[in-house]
């Protein structure tokens, strides 16, 4: 069992007034010794205020920046408050919080803990030029991490005190550099990455979208993303 | 000759811009120099183009007015560049203020529910590290 001030959950936000309340109380229910900080990414709705009534801690930022922004609050706020374990997940409702304890688990033998859709559990499939992607961001991440990583853009993680110090410092803020290039940076600092199997539930709102020419683009920036990664310092 | 005067005054005009810019303090000095040590240098081009024609012929260019075509292109290259930078730098240093302010606004709610500020009391590192003092 993790103590008073061991357990932190973020859930970035922005314009999730629908449910991010049901996704609070349903964090609050299957974890109760865990603190949960919803981060309002500048939202125009009335995010801050369910979250609040819903029980978790808020934190506004004055304007909108994109995931990796509010992920990197959400990590500075876990080492300055001394944290052991943070578990990010989303606010539409697509992450079940019945999995984090396997996701902790995990963290015995690992610094990151990823929960991957393709990894046998759930019905998640997609195909084209977006599977291609995909398939693309596994190998190389696959190889780098030196373990099999076949969902390497989900945002359902767990860090322990050694991530959530890389984190608080480093988190990009660009499209898929909150996840692809987080990863390649983990690895390369000798983080220790693993992943485990999760179901992931439909979008509570919102729903994905399947037009090729999104989806090629898609392509194009994931490797444009990959690229860069290894190329940075 | 009208050549000339056109290209003289365009160069003249640029100057006092940069000159009443700077002089109302809405240029930085470190852009204010630079543009200012074009200016100073383009005027005399303007009026004597062929001033470039021997340091173009060292070159291989045909004629001083394409080299300096092809200075000016490759100088505004480098300053869209160089303004690329600075505007990366101000977003990555105008995000970490924004997750300052949202750290600090956090931290401020969390202390007024405990009832803290009502009276002055003052708090140590430790509490501020600690996060909950209890």
């Amino acid at each position: 069992m993790i103590g008073a001030h061991g357990l932190l959950v973020v859930i970035p936000a922005f314009n999730e007034a629908e449910c991010i309340g049901d996704v609070v109380r349903e964090v609050r229910g299957e974890l109760p010794q865990a603190d949960v900080l919803v981060v309002d990414d500048g939202s125009t709705d009335d995010t801050l205020a369910i979250a609040e009534r819903a029980g978790a801690t808020v934190a506004r930022l004055p304007f909108n920046l994109g995931v990796g922004g509010a992920m990197r609050l959400g990590y500075r706020y876990a080492r300055d408050h001394g944290y052991q374990v943070v578990v990010q997940i989303d606010a539409d409702g697509q992450h079940d919080p019945r999995y984090v304890p396997k996701l902790l688990d995990a963290l015995d033998e690992a610094d990151l803990v990823i929960g991957a859709r393709f990894a046998g559990e759930g019905g998640y499939r997609v195909r084209g030029p977006r599977r291609w992607a995909m398939v693309m961001l596994s190998v190389v991440l696959s190889w780098l991490a030196g373990t099999r990583l076949t969902d390497t853009t989900s945002g359902f993680r767990a860090a322990n005190r050694r991530a959530i110090e890389l984190f608080a410092r480093f988190y990009p803020v660009e499209y898929l550099g909150d996840t692809v290039e987080t990863l390649v940076t983990a690895c390369r600092r000798g983080l220790r990455v693993r992943q485990v199997p999760v179901a992931m539930r439909p979008r509570l709102a919102g729903i994905p979208s399947h037009s090729p020419l999104k989806a090629t683009i898609y392509l194009g920036r994931a490797f444009t993303v990959l690229v860069l990664a290894l190329l940075r310092r | 000759m009208k050549l000339t005067l056109v290209t003289g005054v365009t160069g003249l005009v640029v100057l006092l811009v940069i000159v009443e810019l700077l002089r109302r303090r809405q240029l930085r000095e470190k852009y204010a120099i630079l543009w200012l040590v074009v200016g100073l240098v383009i005027i005399p081009l303007a009026l004597f183009p062929w001033l470039l024609d021997d340091v173009a012929g060292a070159l291989g260019v045909a004629s001083g007015v394409s080299l300096v075509l092809f200075l000016g292109i490759v100088f505004l290259l480098l300053v869209c560049v160089h303004l690329s930078w600075e505007v990366s730098r101000l977003e990555e240093e105008t995000r970490t203020i924004a997750e300052d302010l949202a750290l600090l606004r956090t931290e401020v709610r969390a202390d007024r529910e405990r009832g803290w500020g009502d009276d002055v009391r003052p708090v140590s590192d430790a509490d501020a590290r600690a996060g909950d003092p209890t």
